[in-house]
């Protein structure tokens, strides 16, 4: 089993190469469309800002072997939030995958913003369940395909899942045992 | 809604963990990937490693321990001390970290924050904030890593405070100099003060000496979080013991 962990630019690959290897699974850090079309599944990664992170993808001709994958693909934080339409980050055009509009979080007397630590993950999906670690200051909340969330200040997406498309808007790969479960269960799917 | 973070500091000081009482005095506690296994297991939500002999000596912190720590750690860390640029922070997060915390260098060129929140996103920067009473005023301290370089900086902490926030930080560690290694308990006053005009995450810093002290920041302050390293590394506390006080406490806290 091969994983492609499509280096969008942003910092922070490692964590995620990483966590695969914690679970003795190899990936590979690409952004190469030869590469990463060999490869059983994709990551999108969690670090940077919308635009910069679309940017890259396009720069690298990476925007159709997306958007027509069918294979497992998994996005996390930026990678989720780029899988909707669009984004209020940079004003910027997203994938278009799942319906929606990804939009800032604005701080108050509740909620602090960006979103920082572990906030509990409610789900019907076995096991998964849990507190999870987000680092967010955009959300997204149209919940046609959403299969998990959460509560900051409102109803938050935190997972959501369409045909072969997965995304979490915390850290699975920072969230500790439950992570990895997460992550495991991602990889049953492959 | 979010959890309370307990968060342990580590100092590091050519590669051991260190800890000395108002910044002077520094003892060896251990090494760093024994520690921060050790916290990890222990039900820590974050650990910070703080280069301390890195701004003081015109240092850069060594990224290999940052690339180690990342391989057996699956809990966010955060690294601090002597990042002066974009590119050494690329370094640190390219290695694993999932924050930076900028202290020193952005009081001497506060555009750095703004720089690294363009880059890397808001959720990447910490801003620490050395803090103590000057007459009746919260004055931040730079350079507070040895004696003989901390620094008087003139900044109001308060107005400090909001510059940060405008150019991007996303996150804030307030450490309370009045108390820091003295454990008689966080600075509830100067959080009180700080946190009034904190739009972003405040971490309280400074004082923690028994779990009632954890509590009080919890119960009397709308910090994010508490960081301590000496009460943890001398094994007065066990987090996973903390946690449960705080939790029978009614402190909301990760399992």
């Amino acid at each position: 089993m091969k994983i492609g962990i499509i280096d969008c630019g942003g910092a922070n690959l490692n964590s995620i190469y990483y966590s695969f290897k914690r679970i003795n699974i190899k990936s590979y850090i690409s952004n190469s469309l030869f590469e990463l079309e060999k490869m059983d599944a994709l990551i999108l990664p969690g670090v940077g800002t919308a635009g910069v992170v679309m940017n890259k993808l396009k720069e690298n001709d990476l925007i159709n072997l997306i958007q027509e994958t069918t294979k497992p693909t998994l996005g996390i934080c930026i990678g989720m939030q780029i899988l909707f339409d669009y984004s209020e980050e940079d004003d910027t055009n997203c994938l278009g995958i799942i319906e929606g509009v990804v939009k800032k979080l604005k701080p108050n007397k509740d909620i602090k913003v960006p979103q920082m630590g572990w906030n509990k993950v409610i789900t019907n999906v076995d096991n998964i369940g849990g507190y999870y670690y987000f680092a967010n200051s955009y959300y997204t909340d149209n919940d046609d395909y959403a299969v998990g969330h959460s509560y900051y200040g409102k109803k938050i997406n935190s997972i959501v899942k369409k045909d072969n498309f997965l995304g979490c808007q915390f850290h699975p790969e920072k969230s500790s045992d439950i992570g990895e479960k997460f992550i495991k269960n991602f990889i049953n799917l492959v | 809604m979010l959890t309370k973070r307990i968060i342990p500091c580590l100092d590091v000081k050519n590669g051991l963990v260190v800890k000395g009482v108002q910044f002077k005095d520094h003892e060896i506690v251990g090494s760093i990937l024994d520690l921060a296994q050790k916290y990890s297991n222990e039900g820590a939500d974050e650990l910070v490693f703080y280069d301390i002999g890195a701004s003081t000596y015109n240092g850069i912190v060594s990224k290999q321990w940052v690339n180690l720590i990342a391989e057996v750690i699956n809990i966010p860390f955060c690294v601090a001390g002597g990042i002066k640029t974009v590119n050494d922070a690329r370094e640190i997060l390219n290695s694993g970290a999932d924050k930076i915390s900028i202290n020193s260098p952005a009081i001497k060129r506060p555009e750095l924050i703004k720089e690294l929140a363009d880059e890397f996103g808001s959720q990447c920067v910490v801003v620490g904030i050395d803090s103590k009473t000057v007459g009746d005023k919260y004055i931040v301290f730079s350079h507070t890593g040895d004696e003989k370089t901390i620094t008087n900086t003139k900044l109001e902490t308060k107005n400090w405070i909001d510059t940060v926030q405008e150019l991007g930080a996303g996150e804030i560690v307030l450490n309370c100099m009045n108390q820091d290694g003295v454990r008689n308990g966080y600075d509830i006053d100067q959080l009180n003060i700080m946190l009034v005009n904190c739009d972003v995450p405040l971490i309280a810093s400074g004082g923690a000496g028994n779990e009632i002290h954890f509590s009080d920041v919890f119960r009397k302050t709308d910090s994010s979080g508490a960081l301590a390293a000496s009460v943890f590394h001398k094994n007065l506390i066990n987090i996973n013991d903390l946690k449960k006080y705080l939790k029978k406490e009614l402190i909301n806290i990760r399992k």
